[in-house]
């Protein structure tokens, strides 16, 4: 048994040394705050000075002030990436959450296949987006696995090109991105919905409300965090495309299929337009920011309200 | 649900059997089990012809990936356990720098990041891609073990203190193994991001540099094997090999890793 002067002592002790000890641990920080602070925060205040710039990633950049974000407006092509972004991000976050939350609540109940159909939903998730694009290139090549099964089953006439069809093409990466993901969402509404105690829909059925009316009075409000984050989530995956794009069209046929990300890409490494593709980059950048800033504040506004 | 599971994995049903078969087969009839099983298609694409095959790629894939997520684990630990035991305000500006990082996107700065590190001539090299990953991710690492290190309580530390132990091995000895929930959920979400990762890899590795990584060489081997379906799918099999392997035998591991972030 430690005599009381002897626990005193040690109190003290504690107390003076916790400030230095405190001070000390600062010093651990310091590594991973170096490369945060080198490849996230400057990095990024360099890329955004770059971006009004005509760098060429070789010779000295000059100040352009605006005129890449001028260009960047009149840009036919510009304005094609810009909308194809929004157009697949919105369907995106439209199906990819819709099919999660159906995924869920089918999963949510069901007793023997639940861990099964679990996880052959989420495998997707795990899988590279690029590979996984390929297998589905296959699928959409004009001899390849969707039209020989329409062939088969004597729709032979529904076949098309769907990738080199610039009317069907976009739809085929949201098919793909949709595919993917939907496990993804589903993992986060069967997350919601454990947090939602069985007694109160039990009470609800007993009272006579049929399975929808639960779902919609009951079910969704108590899910509004949820949905919160994984339309966010999704919002954010979808703005930024880009490897499904590569795989399966390149931005083809004739650019139709460009977004943001991958004119990133394309105009600095391919074309050498470092300070126009980092113009690209800022304005990406801003966009998803915003839409992500703008959902959460509407959502978490909904929530409450609910 | 059961068919409609079923359903949904006919992609990777297709990638198994188109990989297996000769050429002829996979065009005439791409649902049909293989007649003729063909594992040429598998020597074709790990071998690769001119540049870099699966092979090797998977290698240097699996390198950047281990080292990255162990620099992710030290380094993000060690800075967590100094944000998370800090007086308050400190504490607080500390990891709000260290969390803006997961929003702040790293599409922007990779230009710039790109272009010092050819300065530093560590483009293209296993030791560049390790240091870049461990810097984009480091976020996320602090993100995770800083929220798990504050609602450790500090009797076992303080315990370890009086016992006369630097903060060194009180940390090595007692908090690092309490810290195993979460150095698990950082090394599987760091991992899978790091391994499925294209963007960054191809802005890195791309242009002809001999040292690709799994994303950049399925993407090159596409590129020169376009129609050739079954060779390109033994290619795309064998970089999916690892991580439907790990998730096949591990996938409570694997979910929990994924949504164990979710609730943290």
């Amino acid at each position: 048994m430690p005599s009381l002067l002897s626990v005193v002592l040690g109190l003290l002790r504690l107390r003076t040394v916790g400030r230095h000890r405190r001070r000390a641990l600062l010093l651990w920080t310091v590594p991973g705050l170096l490369l945060v602070l080198s490849v996230h925060y400057a990095a990024v205040i360099a890329g955004t000075w770059y971006a009004f710039t005509d760098w060429n990633g070789i010779s000295t950049p000059h100040f352009i002030g605006l005129r890449n974000f001028q260009q960047l407006f009149h840009d036919q092509g510009a304005r094609t990436a810009f909308v194809n972004t929004v157009i697949l991000a919105a369907a995106f976050v439209v199906l990819v959450n819709l099919f999660g939350l159906i995924f869920a609540l089918a999963l949510h109940r069901g007793v023997k296949t639940r861990n099964v159909l679990r996880s052959a939903f989420f495998a997707p998730v795990a899988m590279s987006p690029l590979a996984v694009s390929y297998i589905w290139q296959f699928i959409f090549a004009y001899d390849g696995a969707l039209n020989g099964a329409l062939r088969a089953i004597g729709l032979g006439s529904l076949r098309r090109a769907w990738l080199a069809d610039p009317s069907t093409a976009l739809w085929m990466i949201f098919v793909v991105m949709v595919w993917q993901f939907s496990g993804l969402m589903m993992m986060f509404y069967l997350a919601g919905l454990q947090g939602i105690p069985d007694e109160l829909d039990e009470a609800a059925a007993v009272d006579g409300a049929g399975t929808l009316a639960r779902v919609r009075t009951l079910t969704l409000p108590l899910l509004a965090p949820s949905v919160t984050v994984s339309m966010t989530f999704s919002a954010v995956l979808g703005l930024r495309v880009f490897d499904q794009v590569v795989a399966l069209t390149n931005g083809g046929p004739a650019g139709a299929t460009e977004t943001l990300a991958t004119q990133v890409y394309e105009q600095t490494w391919i074309f050498g337009h470092f300070g126009y593709g980092d113009a690209f980059a800022l304005l990406m950048t801003l966009f998803v920011a915003i839409v992500a800033l703008g959902q959460l504040t509407i959502l978490r506004y909904r929530e409450r309200q609910l | 649900m059961l068919l409609l599971a079923a359903g949904w994995w006919i992609p990777f049903y297709l990638l198994i059997v188109v990989a297996l078969k000769p050429p002829a087969e996979a065009i005439s009839s791409p649902f049909a089990l293989p007649q003729h099983i063909d594992l040429g298609n598998f020597a074709t694409a790990w071998q690769g012809s001119g540049g870099v095959g699966m092979g090797q790629a998977l290698v240097n894939s699996a390198v950047i990936t281990v080292g990255s997520v162990l620099a992710l684990i030290v380094i993000g630990a060690l800075a967590a356990y100094g944000v998370a035991r800090q007086e308050p305000r400190l504490g607080g500006v500390l990891y709000i720098a260290f969390v803006m990082g997961i929003i702040v996107p790293t599409q922007l700065g990779i230009v710039p990041i790109y272009v010092a590190l050819r300065h530093l001539g560590l483009l293209g090299t296993l030791a560049g891609a390790v240091l870049l990953y461990t810097g984009i991710l480091m976020p996320l690492s602090v993100f995770l073990y800083t929220g798990f290190v504050r609602s450790l309580p500090t009797e076992y530390e303080e315990a370890a203190f009086i016992d006369g132990a630097t903060q060194l091995q009180a940390f090595v000895r007692i908090v690092f193994p309490l810290l195993a929930p979460i150095t698990g959920t950082v090394a599987v979400l760091c991992s899978l991001i790091i391994w499925n990762d294209f963007f960054t890899q191809l802005v890195f590795f791309g242009g002809g540099i001999n040292n690709r990584t799994l994303p950049v060489a399925v993407y090159d081997f596409v590129g020169q094997y376009e129609t050739q379906w079954n060779v390109v799918f033994a290619a795309v099999a064998i970089s999916l090999a690892p991580v439907l392997a790990f998730y096949l035998f591990a996938q409570r591991r694997l979910i929990r890793g994924f949504t164990g972030g979710l609730r943290g």
